[in-house]
């Protein structure tokens, strides 16, 4: 059982990549691809290409979200115009649809994008209490990857690290 | 030289630390034409604040509205304003979705500008309102007489549509700012490291951070576009739904929404040339990134002026005698100066960003595109006050110039606007640091392949002449190619 966590922080993402690439092609047996995390100051275009298909399911959330929005807007829109049933409206439809539309569609628009956001928050990990394994120079240039490992396999990993120029280790009890 | 070299916006070689440590001192000593900038918003507020307090008191007759002039310079100035809003989070979204990477250094003041440009239009109809304290009567809640905003009303949708723009626009502008405030966090000491440690929600940076960011970032984007254009046709239904001369125009909303960007466009100069020379950022933004902000610009103000031309030819060749008696009043009539300066400033001022010296010269890249905003505020008051001024009733004609009042609370407007400008850039960074490292990182790499690729053609040329100048074998048409 995984019971310390390792960061080993690295010049650049080719140094870091490599390492990836030879823990997928298995160089250590305990530690599987799926648990490596990567971070960094920004984004690498080949992140997804290197760490494997980690899919993000927010866009299914913005969608309930907009749905919700839209239904919301037609039912609270109609339901007030609806109190208006006593009132004579002059020919003109209780519930007018195309002017609703309107509001309808601002209404999609507003709930999707809250939705996206609380979603996005949650998904990622924001707001939540995270371990102490983090190091300040990973808002500046270098790159990091973390590491569950076992007691046993605790030094096998940090020389694993070291000899593929690791600029330096961090580790935590989990 | 090189298609890449030759368009890059950035020094690609730019260290990554330096572009932290550049950013985050820029923020904490600015030049000292930044205070004196804060100084003149504050005193502009000050007038603001004073007239409005004088209108409170004293009623709306001290700005001069009355029948037939309702509207006039306050919601002249609202439409400016909801415009001026359109440009920063409009322009940033697409450009995002297209990776269009010159964007990077100047998206984050231009996100600002529209929050800020809304927070200042919602202020005009408040103070136009007269009754500041019956505001909430536009909320959709049922009152204790069971009556419900009229949803068939653009001022209603109006309303909902500000709203949504103005949440949606400060969650984009925040979303965007955590990778940022994470930077700030660890670099900075004292109260910023603990204001900006709650503000950046605890990210690390990691790949399950990054790509939920990218995938929300980009969501946000497909739907603040649609959202944009939508909030200008609802603006511009206020006028467009109702039946007076030169209102009742069917291009009202795109003519609105090219009016809108185009201003916002011309906001975005100003602020550029403003921030770059206040935060000492001539290296972040560059005289290329000016450049192709000055040729989108250039664009939009075509698309508008097209628009404009339509209009009056419709209005022309359109049998309504309302509508051309306007428009030949706007051109000939007590308000032809204001029209004319209209049409100097919004078509003929912007063929100066044809002349790519003048593109690459601050100052008068400065002073075209206030007059460009000039004219793009005029533009909203001759869309108001001239079909209040003269509508259908002969007798109803009036031509109102602006009480003191109405002026100083218009003039108090930029103040406002500028006061939570200079705030918001003096507290976070105005040029986004996260981004300017991928840019210089995509830069570094599309220099390096294109260098790689020249390599190999010239190792591919001198093998092909040491072999005689013919082509090698099972590649006969390699010459050619």
């Amino acid at each position: 059982m995984s019971n310390h966590r390792l960061l080993a922080m690295f010049k650049d993402f080719d140094d870091a990549f490599e390492v990836v690439d030879k823990i997928k092609g298995k160089a250590l047996s305990s530690v599987e691809i799926d648990d490596v995390t990567m971070m960094s100051p920004i984004e690498h275009p080949d992140i997804d290409e290197k760490l494997g298909d980690r899919p993000s399911n927010i866009a299914y959330f913005t969608l309930m979200g907009a749905i919700f929005g839209v239904t919301f807007g037609f039912f609270f829109l109609a339901a007030a115009q609806a109190s208006f049933l006593v009132q004579p409206q002059g020919g003109k439809p209780v519930i007018a649809l195309p002017t609703n539309f309107v509001l309808m569609y601002e209404m999609l628009i507003f709930f999707a994008v809250w939705t996206t956001v609380i979603t996005f928050l949650g998904m990622s990990g924001l707001l939540s209490r995270r371990g102490t394994l983090y190091s300040e120079k990973l808002t500046v240039d270098e790159i990091g990857l973390v590491v569950e490992v076992s007691d046993g396999d605790l030094e096998s990993v940090k020389s694993f690290f070291k000899e593929n120029r690791a600029l330096e280790i961090r580790e935590e009890k989990v | 030289m090189s298609q890449v070299i030759q368009d890059k916006v950035i020094d690609e070689k730019l260290e990554w630390s330096r572009i932290n440590a550049d950013v985050i001192a820029s923020m904490q000593s600015p030049r000292r034409a930044y205070w004196v900038a804060l100084a003149v918003c504050i005193a502009m507020l000050f007038c603001a604040v004073a007239a409005e307090i004088y209108q409170y008191k004293y009623g709306m007759g001290s700005a001069g509205l009355n029948n037939p002039h309702m509207w006039d310079m306050y919601i002249a100035t609202f439409v400016f304003w909801i415009g001026m809003s359109h440009a920063g989070t409009l322009l940033s979204a697409i450009l995002h979705i297209i990776h269009a990477q010159w964007r990077k250094p100047i998206y984050r003041f231009a996100e600002a500008m529209t929050t800020f440009s809304l927070m200042t239009a919602g202020i005009f109809p408040m103070i136009h309102l007269g009754r500041v304290w019956n505001l909430y009567w536009v909320l959709p809640y049922v009152s204790d007489r069971g009556i419900w905003p009229n949803f068939r009303s653009p001022l209603v949708w109006d309303a909902f549509a500000i709203s949504t723009y103005l949440s949606s626009s400060a969650l984009f502008l925040f979303i965007g700012m955590i990778p940022d405030m994470a930077i700030l966090r660890d670099h900075t000491t004292g109260w910023r490291k603990k204001f900006y440690g709650i503000l950046c929600l605890g990210w690390r940076g990691d790949d399950r951070q990054w790509r939920n960011f990218r995938r929300t970032y980009m969501l946000l984007a497909c739907f603040l576009i649609p959202l944009a254009i939508s909030v200008h046709s609802i603006v511009s239904s206020d006028f467009a739904m109702s039946i007076m001369p030169g209102w009742h125009i069917t291009t009202f909303p795109p003519y609105f929404v090219a009016g809108a960007l185009y201003s916002g466009c011309a906001a975005i100069m100003t602020l550029f040339v403003a921030l770059r020379y206040f935060f000492r950022m001539e290296e972040y933004m560059t005289l290329n990134i000016m450049e192709k902000t000055c040729k989108l610009t250039f664009a939009i103000a075509m698309v508008w002026t097209y628009l404009n031309l339509i209009e009056f030819a419709a209005t022309w060749y359109g049998h309504n005698i309302y509508d051309k008696e306007l428009l030949i009043d706007k051109a000939t009539g007590p308000y032809a100066a204001v029209f004319w300066t209209m049409i100097f400033c919004g078509m003929v001022v912007p063929f100066t960003l044809c002349f790519q010296k003048l593109r690459r010269h601050m100052p008068s890249m400065l002073v075209v595109s206030i007059l460009l905003n000039l004219g793009m505020y005029v533009e909203r008051w001759m869309i108001v006050a001239p079909t209040l001024a003269m509508s259908h009733q002969p007798h109803q004609w009036d031509v109102l110039w602006g009480t003191v009042i109405q002026w100083a609370i218009v003039f108090g407007s930029f103040g406002w606007f500028g006061l939570l400008f200079l705030i918001f850039v003096k507290l976070f960074p105005c040029v986004s640091m996260y981004e300017v490292k991928e840019l210089c990182f995509h830069l570094k790499h599309e220099i390096e392949e294109e260098e790689h690729e020249k390599q190999h053609a010239a190792k591919a040329k001198a093998g092909a002449t040491a072999g005689g100048g013919a082509s090698p074998a099972g590649n006969p048409g390699l010459e050619g190619a």
